[in-house]
């Protein structure tokens, strides 16, 4: 019976609500119906329950519309940035429309409101990555005779340098994505591409895609961020140039809980390919799949006041590199194994923390290279401090040294002086004066000067 | 290879976790919010800011210890509206806290119910200074906009502990209705001086002025995060005298050396306005914020004898 009931006041609901299939009245409950015209007392007591039967439908389909609307309109007070954010958008559901034009109604012309393509989809542009490009031009002036001598390709005298374009967004409740593409004067690059995992379980921060990787500070940074127009000479020298280590591969950071300070390890493994050194020998190659390349770094960190802290770094890694050049002796074991290890120092007073900075910073890193003939184990550094004396202002200074990664005897040294100004925060001047001192030849005196300039997405600040 | 691995189980045995007994673990942005979030969670939540009150929110360096407090926090409460952009998102992306997130349950952005002003309409370019597109964050410096991110701090609480709702709900009552009273107070010390215009040195104090009945016709920067420039400083000096505007406002976190030449040219009064709890010592709280800047701004109004707008 109570199916019954429920039939019939399903029955009764389609009919008001208007389903034309519904309408037949040659349903079996009629002819049920027409057999016992006799019962008039339980027909009544039918069509009581039937009418109590729709009542109760009727109030379910009432409460839950109640509390849909109810959801509906927390939603809308609980998302009042996104309707700020976007106060031209076209309600839900209203497609926006555009009326035919005049001359258009002839025969078998459109009639009525036509659809805009395009305006109703405007709200799916909510998801678009943050976009931005930083331009970054460099010129060059002065003596560069050296260079040549050292077979190091000189600066040239302008050049658009690099264009970096990034797109950056959050992929889904577990991830996101960074996407950082240089146009540069050989062509574009995918200068990095890979997805984060924020938030797997054991406090693994995770990196799949092509990255700069972790080794040492400088490697890490983009163009724009260095406090300098160019990489210092061990970096060019013994990490792979301005390139550097900057494969396709995996890192895993984990923090290393303890009561004292702030303490990271990152594990990273990589195709085995890498940049460049000025002279063409790259840091890593790979001549076969088995051919990884590995950087370990553990970063140490420690606030000394509020106003002062320390950062440290140690850094391995080990590659093949490509030093055989198909030449089949047994090119398995010719490997390059760094060591590096990078301090700075930052001070920058809470209060004034807009004019006033201090950071230094050095970096000291070991290569040793295993070749046909002979191991070379060559060193470098680079020390270096910038001082930010106005709210636009730094004036920074940097000692380089370095051996070359494939002739260890052979060492280069410079000095540089470094001015920055920043009309605001999306853009920079800066000029460089530098003096390098190849193993060959005379020291070479250069002017750098350096225009950064930033469109698009709010970054973050580098620190 | 094998000592870092030593050294790391090692640390891992010293580092037995001090777990507060029970206590949400909740990271503010800024202080302001961590003190509403103070008088609304009690003894049952443990809070603490990562900005200080007395520096820049715009400029917070994104140092590796926030890392470590926000990886342990149970509740992140931002004031949203991209203040904190250029340093909170590499903070939590590194955090390794799935639940603090933005979107996920345990972050929460304060402003979604606040009333805010200065968001700009149609095109916005970056030559007009660095403009926040949402709106203008410095929102808390409105008594009633306080009132509404205690409730959706109480909310939040609730959501994540749901069995000390009525703790929250009393604390919340008590807070809100402490907020009015004071709000009553601060309202009747400046209704004499209605009107009364002023110039600020960056945008904070929208709310404020709103609130409190300044009127604020100019700039010391020339916009949004632009630092002053002599052409600006001499149009806003002519406009100052034009309309005899004896009250400078500025930020703890600024240089005070052009609104104090503007200030000598002008005769005008520069006072150091703290816009966050924090900001100076004595503020160590939401209520103590606004009798600070209210008694100083009063004070000042009284010896330079300024009269509401329209009776001069």
């Amino acid at each position: 019976m109570r199916a019954l009931h429920y039939v019939h006041a399903s029955m009764i609901a389609a009919v008001l609500v208007g389903a034309p299939s519904a309408a037949p009245a040659q349903t079996p409950d009629a002819q049920a119906l027409r057999n016992e015209p006799s019962n008039a007392q339980a027909l009544r007591d039918e069509i009581d329950q039937l009418r109590r039967d729709f009542d109760a439908v009727r109030q379910q389909y009432g409460d839950r519309l109640t509390a849909l609307e109810t959801r509906l309109s927390a939603i809308q007070d609980g998302a009042p940035p996104a309707a700020a954010a976007v106060p031209a958008q076209p309600a839900v559901g209203q497609r926006p429309t555009a009326e035919v034009p005049a001359g258009a109604a002839g025969v078998g012309g459109p009639t009525g409101a036509l659809p805009v393509y395009g305006a109703a989809v405007a709200g799916s542009k909510v998801f678009n990555p943050d976009m931005a490009v930083i331009g970054d031009f460099l010129g060059a002036a002065g003596q560069n005779k050296a260079a040549r001598q050292n077979n190091v390709s000189p600066n040239p005298a302008l050049e658009m340098h690099e264009s970096e374009a990034s797109f950056q967004a959050v992929v889904d409740p577990y991830a996101r994505a960074d996407f950082f593409i240089s146009f540069g004067e050989e062509g574009v690059n995918l200068e990095e591409g890979f997805v984060t995992f924020t938030s797997l379980p054991g406090g693994l921060l995770t990196k799949v895609g092509k990255m700069r990787a972790a080794f040492g500070k400088v490697n890490g940074l983009h163009n724009h961020l260095l406090p300098w127009t160019d990489r210092p000479l061990v970096i060019n020298n013994l990490v792979g140039g301005e390139d550097g280590i900057d494969d396709a591969g995996i890192s895993v950071a984990r923090l290393i809980p303890n009561p004292w300070m702030f303490l990271e390890a990152t594990g990273q493994v990589f195709r085995g390919d890498s940049g460049a050194d000025p002279n063409g020998n790259p840091l890593f190659k790979t001549t076969q799949r088995g051919e990884l390349s590995y950087v370990g770094h553990l970063r140490a960190y420690q606030d000394l006041t509020d106003n002062a802290n320390i950062d440290l770094g140690f850094s391995y890694s080990r590659g093949h590199n490509g030093a055989s050049n198909g030449n089949l002796v047994d090119p398995g074991s010719l490997v390059t194994q760094l060591y590096g290890i990078d301090a700075t120092y930052r001070w920058k007073p809470l209060q004034r923390s807009i004019y006033q900075s201090f950071v230094g910073r050095t970096e000291w890193i070991w290569s040793r290279r295993d070749q046909l003939t002979s191991v070379q184990s060559g060193s470098g550094m680079y020390l270096s401090g910038d001082y930010q004396f106005g709210r636009r202002w730094f004036a920074g200074a940097r000692y380089d040294r370095a051996n070359r990664a494939d002739v260890a005897s052979m060492l280069d040294t410079g000095q540089s002086l470094v001015l920055t100004y920043w009309p605001s925060e999306f853009s920079q001047v800066r000029g460089q004066y530098r003096r390098t001192a190849y193993a060959i030849g005379p020291a070479d005196n250069e002017l750098l000067f350096q225009f950064q300039f930033a469109i698009g997405a709010h970054g973050a600040h580098p620190f | 290879m094998r000592l870092k691995m030593m050294l790391a189980y090692a640390l891992l045995l010293v580092s037995a976790p001090v777990f507060a007994q029970g206590k949400l673990n909740v990271m503010a942005t800024i202080e302001d919010l961590a003190s509403i979030a103070r008088e609304v969670g009690g003894d049952r939540i443990a809070i603490e800011s990562i900005a200080k009150g007395y520096q820049d929110p715009h400029f917070v360096e994104a140092k590796p210890s926030f890392i470590l407090k926000l990886q342990k926090a149970d509740l992140l409460i931002a004031i949203g509206r991209e203040l904190e952009i250029g340093w909170l998102p590499p903070l939590i992306q590194q955090s390794r806290n799935g639940k603090i997130q933005p979107g996920a349950e345990a972050y929460l952005d304060a402003s979604a119910q606040a009333r805010i002003l200065d968001i700009p309409q149609g095109q916005i370019t970056r030559a007009m200074g660095d403009v926040h597109p949402l709106g203008n964050p410095h929102y808390w410096l409105d008594p009633e906009n306080g009132k509404t991110v205690a409730r959706e701090i109480a909310g939040k609480l609730t959501q994540l502990r749901p069995n000390d709702k009525a703790y929250f709900d009393q604390r919340l009552a008590d807070f809100v209705n402490r907020v009015s009273e004071g709000e009553k107070r601060w309202l009747a010390m400046m209704a004499p001086y209605k009107g009364v215009k002023v110039v600020t040195y960056h945008r904070s104090f929208p709310n404020f002025a709103d609130r409190f009945g300044l009127d604020v016709i100019g700039y010391v920067e020339p916009r949004p995060g632009i630092p002053p420039s002599p052409g600006h400083t001499l149009d806003l000096i002519q406009e100052m005298k034009r309309q005899q505007i004896k009250i400078i406002l500025m930020e703890p976190y600024f240089d005070q050396k052009t609104p104090d030449s503007i200030a000598s040219q002008t005769g005008a009064q520069v006072l150091v306005m703290p816009p966050s709890v924090g900001g100076e010592k004595t503020i160590t709280d939401y209520f103590k914020l606004f009798d600070y800047d209210i008694n100083l701004l009063v004070n000042a109004l009284k010896r330079i004898g300024a009269k509401p707008a329209g009776n001069d």
